[in-house]
């Protein structure tokens, strides 16, 4: 029980990750039909530049509270300029190119930004300065962290924020619309590049937060860990259903699950052929299963519905 | 209002507009009609921007805009509804109509003008609430073009509004495009159904095959032995 218990916290805090990371996938997918594969190279970056600013910062003397803040809006700064430059260089200007041409292009991107980051930070782990606190709590034999509490809490505001952004405001409806239907949009008076660039924006500025929420909860960074997390997040975007932002939420959230109950007992269920660190199948089992018996996700729109 | 000149559209290598000119003066309905693929939504599309033309200039209100954003174009006073409707199916019907207001700030304004688009077509009143998507085609085609007038256009393009449709909603389009138009709205009117439009049109040019083969006052054109001939099937 204990166990199970232990395991859903675990993956509810890492789903909560995923999920941000996903509505950035989904975001700019639901637009304009691009998988951003360079996105997970944002999140990367969100973490090393708050381990830099923070980092010196703390050095300097500055109180933990306040360098903890200025690393993450260094981060989110960073980052959202970041998503703003790939949409305006690397895929607006193939905008109307043949659907393979900017998806080569995007993992074209993904590896300049690692090598760039590469030389930048360095190729070696670095540890992530302690933001936060340090407590422990309790229940019915599990243990979770303030930490935990805190990704989780920051998580669900964040993507309410962002429901309220999409749903209830006059960018918000433009973002749908042009979804819909851009060029009918754009008659409207809706600037596209704007809306498009928004998406990439604010995809990428939820991207530094998850950036730095897996810093502060691993502890460790490196200039290759936007690779896997990227995957997974895309992972728990195609499980959602990709373009549609409550099933990026939910698959994520799903993906966190499936991973910690499945390497909370893969043991046990391979008689110890198989331990925990085989929980990176998971994520890859799902995105194969997803693929094969229902692309469209759980909560996926029929792909003609797209304009 | 609207001066066309020298008008070229082609996809590739495929000549869809071959340099028409044409114009619409303020407060008339004017009908564009011709056989299918004629060249007519082109000719639309390349007025609204939604495609570039190969050459040729537009003129509204005496300004160029045939080298404007094509966002710019709804700010410049001119709405197109678009063939085949274009609604954002998976927004409401009310959020449609405000995407139509999207170039305005005045509230207070554009609730007076909803009321105006639900005072044409009460059936999108009772159906405000729900996405676009599930309305019939003549509620669509309806939405359509209270959304266009939901940015208080000084004139309405009007793509093949009557595509599509039963007879009676057809009618019922029309009567609202003939109140527009006696409210004092200029309209450039493309249309299959060349009875329909000639009849309520002042003046008609009809296209053929990327050009303009003849024009001349509407009640003229419905009597011309040979538009009787293609386009009225007598
Ligand atoms: N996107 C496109 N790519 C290539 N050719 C096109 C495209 N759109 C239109 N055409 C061609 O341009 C010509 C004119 O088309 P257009 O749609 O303007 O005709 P139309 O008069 O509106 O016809 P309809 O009454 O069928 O709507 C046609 O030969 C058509 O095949
Ligand atoms: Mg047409």
């Amino acid at each position: 029980m204990d166990i199970f218990l232990q395991q859903i916290i675990n993956g509810l805090v890492q789903g909560s990750i995923y999920a941000l990371v996903a509505l950035g996938y989904t975001m700019v997918y639901g637009i304009m039909g691009l998988i951003n594969f360079a996105h997970g190279e944002v999140v990367m970056i969100g973490t090393l530049v708050t381990i830099t600013v923070a980092g010196t910062l703390l050095k300097a003397g500055m109180p933990v509270a306040l360098a903890g803040m200025a690393g993450l809006m260094a981060a989110v700064l960073v980052c959202m300029a970041l998503g703003w430059a790939l949409e305006r260089v690397a895929y607006r200007p193939l905008r109307h190119a043949p659907r393979l041409t900017p998806l080569i292009t995007a993992i074209g991107m993904s590896i300049v930004l690692q090598n760039l980051a590469m030389m930048l930070w360095g190729r070696n782990y670095m540890t992530f300065p302690s933001l936060l606190p340090k407590v422990d709590f309790e229940l019915a034999g599990a243990n979770f962290t303030a930490i935990q509490i805190i990704i989780v809490l920051v998580s669900a505001a964040t993507m309410g924020g962002l429901l309220l952004l999409v749903y209830r405001t006059k960018l918000g409806m433009a973002m749908r619309a042009t979804a819909q239907n851009p060029a009918v949009a754009s008659l409207m008076g809706v600037n596209i590049n704007r809306v498009i660039a928004a998406a990439f924006v604010i995809g990428s500025a939820l991207g530094a937060l998850a950036g730095v929420m897996v810093g502060t909860y691993y502890e460790i960074a490196h200039y290759q860990m936007g690779f896997m997390l990227g995957l997974k997040a895309f992972t728990a975007a195609v499980l959602g259903g990709i373009g549609n932002l409550a099933g990026a939420m939910l698959g994520g959230v799903l993906l966190g699950l499936i991973e910690a109950l499945g390497a909370g007992y893969i043991g046990d269920l391979t008689g110890g052929f198989l331990g925990s660190h085989y929980q990176d199948i998971f994520a890859f089992v799902v995105l194969i299963v997803v693929l094969m018996f229902k692309p469209s996700g759980l909560f996926g729109e029929k792909t003609g519905d797209r304009a | 209002m609207l001066e066309v000149t020298g008008l070229h559209v082609a996809y590739g290598g495929i000549q869809a507009v071959r340099s028409i000119t044409f114009h619409v003066n303020q407060g008339e309905t004017v009908a564009l009609i011709g056989a299918n693929g004629a060249g007519k939504s082109s000719t639309l599309k390349a007025i609204a921007r939604v495609i570039d033309a190969v050459g040729g200039d537009v003129h509204f209100c005496g300004e160029k805009i045939s080298r404007i954003a094509p966002h710019d174009i709804i700010r410049k006073g001119i709405a197109l509804v678009p063939e085949g409707r274009g609604v954002f199916p998976r927004l409401s019907v009310l959020e449609n109509l405000e995407m139509g207001a999207y170039i305005r700030n005045a509230t207070v304004e554009a609730k007076k003008d909803l009321k105006m688009v639900f005072d044409y077509f009460p059936r999108l009143k009772e159906r405000e609430d729900q996405l676009a998507g599930t309305l019939s085609g003549g509620e669509q085609q309806m939405l359509a073009i209270g959304r266009a007038l939901m940015s208080r256009p000084k004139m309405l393009l009007l793509d093949e509004p009557s595509m599509g449709l039963a007879p009676i909603m057809v009618q019922k389009i029309f009567e609202v495009v003939r109140a527009v138009a006696a409210d004092g709205m200029t309209i450039l009117l493309i249309e299959q159904n060349a009875r329909l439009a000639l009849q309520c049109s002042q003046r008609g040019y009809v296209m053929e095959s990327g050009e303009i083969s003849l024009h001349g006052d509407s009640a003229q054109l419905l009597d011309d032995p040979k538009v009787r001939a293609a386009y009225l099937g007598e």
